[in-house]
């Protein structure tokens, strides 16, 4: 391994120290947000998945090194988002449906 | 015998080792189990005439304490990774069984969980509520087990692999990894879903 390697995974292990400290912080902002009691369902909601959505893209990005991949790698992951969505519009069209009947 | 092709040197069509595809598409297959339970989850509260808090019957400090746990196992595991792409053993062996020890630390935290809640006789069929937790947290509460089966058997007997094939070795360690990096992701996104709206 050649000298230039070694400094470049040495960075990299600076960066798993970073995105570990990011982490521990948002857990504790995800955390803190819920104890504000924000009365809209909706608002809190949208402000949960939001921070988790920001911690997983860090996890996937950094730890599982989606920051650099191969390209067919994005391609079987941009399926899997189109059918994860697709489950996620099923529940909401339910519950659309069911009170438009009502 | 013939060996198996592509365990370290890249296919040229994906220009991938073939376990690194193998492990991506499982997990996609993966988003898709844990995804269906998402998506219950959302039909079951919407269609609920009221839904509990989660603080109402779960335990947040402990859930939190988890949930930092499992983090800084995903940051032991990479940096076992990092410890073999750098030659050195020793630390990798060390970070391995630190990850391996959260993912008790982990079990043991849910196991106090669980049981204070059958103690208030807490069950899956008490409520809606309690019934997809207990789905939800126990599929992951397996998925965490199965990484550590994996990861326990690279620290111990399957680490012998690194004396006769380094990179091979480095490979299927970077492979686990992306699994447990992967049932990390997942309570990330369980933790606020299910203890936090």
């Amino acid at each position: 391994m050649s000298a230039s390697d070694v400094e470049s995974i040495k960075k990299q292990t600076r960066t798993y120290i970073g995105v570990f400290v990011a982490l521990l912080v948002l857990t504790l902002v995800t955390v803190g947000v819920s104890y504000l009691h924000i009365s809209s369902v909706f608002l809190a909601l949208a402000l949960g998945l939001l921070i988790a959505c920001v911690k997983g893209g860090l996890v996937a990005s950094v730890f599982m090194h989606l920051n650099h991949e191969r390209k067919i790698i994005y391609w079987v992951l941009a399926l899997t988002v189109l059918f994860f969505i697709v489950l996620m519009i099923i529940p909401v069209a339910s519950h659309l449906d069911q009170r438009a009947i009502q | 015998m013939m060996d198996i092709p592509y365990t370290t040197e890249p296919r040229p069509d994906t220009g991938l080792y073939n376990a690194k595809l193998g492990i991506w598409l499982f997990l996609a297959s993966e988003v898709m189990l844990f995804g269906a339970l998402f998506s219950s989850y959302v039909l079951l509260r919407t269609g609920a005439p009221t839904w509990p808090h989660g603080s109402e019957f779960l335990n947040i400090p402990l859930a939190t304490l988890n949930t930092v746990v499992l983090i800084a196992s995903s940051v032991t595991m990479v940096l076992a990774w990092s410890a073999l792409k750098l030659n050195d053993f020793g630390k990798y062996r060390r970070y391995m069984g630190l990850t391996f020890l959260a993912g008790v630390g982990f079990l043991i935290i849910k196991a106090i969980e669980y049981s204070t809640k059958f103690q208030h006789h807490l069950y899956p069929e008490t409520n809606t509520f309690l019934a997809i937790y207990f789905t939800l947290t126990g599929l992951h509460g397996l998925h965490v087990i199965g990484g550590m089966v994996i990861n326990g058997y690279f620290w111990g007997p399957g680490a012998k692999m690194w004396k006769t094939q380094p990179e091979r070795f480095t490979n299927r360690i970077e492979v686990a990894g992306l699994y447990w990096h992967f049932v990390d992701l997942v309570w990330i996104f369980l933790f606020p879903t299910l203890y936090l709206m």
